[in-house]
């Protein structure tokens, strides 16, 4: 299948009091059309970091990326028409009702104001918020919310979903209704999702294909099973013990490591 | 495109702004005691110039009214940030420039609306000025709110806490207040500080809302005023949207 992301050397230094920091040294990414990637690493291994430069949050200080066939450098509008982003805050005012955000993130979306208030019906509708709709955001639950942030990214049909974090905080059920979501954009729209998370049972559940980042590069990819027969000695291994083999922070000891890193 | 982002992002802030009642009238709090419990104090008092103290002070006051109000709006944006309403906006194609102007645009609109209020009040408390006069008032409190508000903006993207914020503009408001001159003319001033007035711009906003309220409309004051609200403004929005091109905030 072809590719739909496709970065080299992608890199971003910032300039701090202490002198420069690298934060990604050179990501070289591969992703497919209609793929779950899960991305993993450490924390302050670049994750974030690289989905805020392929989103055209932050521009790269090195390398070079398209997305959806748009060049992140020459043509940041035409990456953003194709893709939606959830940073891990999520991105809606507590004080505004429900309705009143998709709307507006229509509008943003330049829809007309009828076509807006219709594909805000339809987003509900899809994400199970039509009872919600009058709410304020501020008073939904967690999962909600999440279900509200995704709504909003999805608004223009993206070809592309980064969801930064999506299920840090959800109660189990609400994270397994998160997944039967995320494989549901998949399967039904064709919707490639590139998902960063700490929760291992979750990227080996969700993710077609992982990505290992450690500090700032790319250290280890492929589907999870290949992962674990590579790095963590057996397909039978867990995956646990494969990130930590990987990012080296390992061996844990063999009953007290968590489950999320 | 801009105009549809801008009345977009214009609404969405002013019905922000109308859901808080209660911070739409806040703002016009300080003024009006200055205007209650100082006011008095300087009916009897030679102030210079012509006309009665009303419209020395009321001048003063509305600007005063803009410079604490539009140097503070930036605080928004920075609990946006920590929201994740900003990066969310900045990922859909609506103009960068629009993000800035909508905002500003509404601060323009709240501040004008609580000058209003102010010289109402004052009116209330003995103030007669012309009509032309104070409608020239309202121009230059919404130039000083744009400018102002953008610089402000533009430093709510730049810092990472509400505790850098604060600190920064109080350093700003207050000398910026007693500099001008907008509780008591400058002239009079001992000469050092007359001289030292003349590099806070908003010296001649105030020189030229005071001109403007006994009805003299073509004075030098009022020419310095427009230049330096006009080229303040223009410097300012220019410095907002740079910032607001470029912040990966």
């Amino acid at each position: 299948m072809a590719a739909v992301i496709s970065t080299a050397g992608l890199a971003r230094t910032f300039q701090t009091k202490a002198g420069p920091v690298d934060a990604v040294r050179g990501i070289d990414l591969t992703v497919r059309e209609g793929e779950i990637l899960g991305f993993l690493g450490p924390n302050g291994a670049g994750k974030t970091t690289t989905l805020r430069m392929l989103t055209t949050l932050l521009k790269p200080t090195g390398g070079a990326a398209t997305v959806a066939g748009h060049d992140l450098a020459a043509d940041p509008a035409g990456v953003r028409r194709a893709s939606g982003y959830v940073a891990q805050s999520g991105g809606v005012d507590p004080q505004i009702t429900v309705r009143e955000e998709l709307v507006t993130q229509g509008r943003l979306y330049r829809l007309p104001k009828t076509e807006a208030v219709a594909r805000a019906g339809e987003l509900a509708r899809e994400l199970d918020l039509t009872d919600l709709l009058d709410r304020r955001t501020g008073a939904l639950s967690g999962g909600q919310r999440r279900r509200l942030d995704i709504a909003m990214a999805l608004t223009h049909r993206p070809k592309v979903l980064f969801l930064d974090e999506p299920t840090t905080g959800l109660d189990p059920g609400s994270r397994a209704d998160l997944w039967d979501l995320v494989r549901r954009l998949r399967d039904e729209h064709g919707t490639t999702v590139v998902l960063t998370t700490h929760y291992l049972d979750e990227a080996d559940a969700l993710a077609d294909r992982l990505v290992i980042v450690d500090r700032g590069t790319v250290a280890a990819e492929g589907a999870p099973g290949a992962l674990k027969l590579t790095y963590g000695g057996s397909i039978d291994a867990s995956l646990q013990d494969t990130f930590l083999a990987v990012t080296g922070r390992g061996p844990a000891p063999a009953d007290s490591a968590p489950v999320a890193v | 495109m801009l105009l549809h982002d801008t009345a977009l992002i214009y609404g969405r802030y002013l019905r922000q702004s109308l859901r808080s009642r209660f911070a739409l009238l806040f703002g016009v709090l300080t003024p009006l005691l200055y205007l209650l419990f100082f006011g008095p104090l300087l009916t009897g008092l030679p102030l210079g110039g012509q006309g009665s103290s009303w419209q020395v002070l009321v001048p003063g006051l509305l600007l005063q009214l803009g410079l604490f109000g539009a140097l503070f709006a930036g605080f928004t944006v920075i609990l946006e940030k920590g929201q994740g309403v900003v990066e969310r906006m900045r990922v859909t194609p609506v103009s960068r420039l629009a993000l800035l102007l909508g905002r500003v645009l509404r601060d323009a609109t709240v501040f004008v609306f609580q000058a209003v209020l102010l010289v109402l009040a004052a009116l209330v408390m003995g103030l007669r000025a012309p009509l032309a006069g104070v409608l020239i008032g309202f121009a230059f409190v919404a130039l000083l709110t744009l400018s102002l508000a953008s610089l402000s903006y533009a430093l709510g993207m730049k810092v990472r806490t509400p505790q850098e914020f604060g600190p920064l503009i109080n350093m700003v408001s207050m000398p910026s207040m007693l500099l001008s001159g907008l509780m008591l003319p400058m002239t009079l001033a001992p000469a050092w500080l007359d001289v030292l007035s003349h590099f806070v711009p908003f010296r001649y906003l105030v020189d030229a809302v005071r001109d403007a309220y006994v009805g003299e409309y073509t004075s030098a004051h009022m020419l310095y005023g427009v230049l330096a609200a006009v080229g303040f403004t223009a410097l300012s929005v220019t410095a907002g949207t740079r910032v607001f091109r470029t912040t990966g905030a």
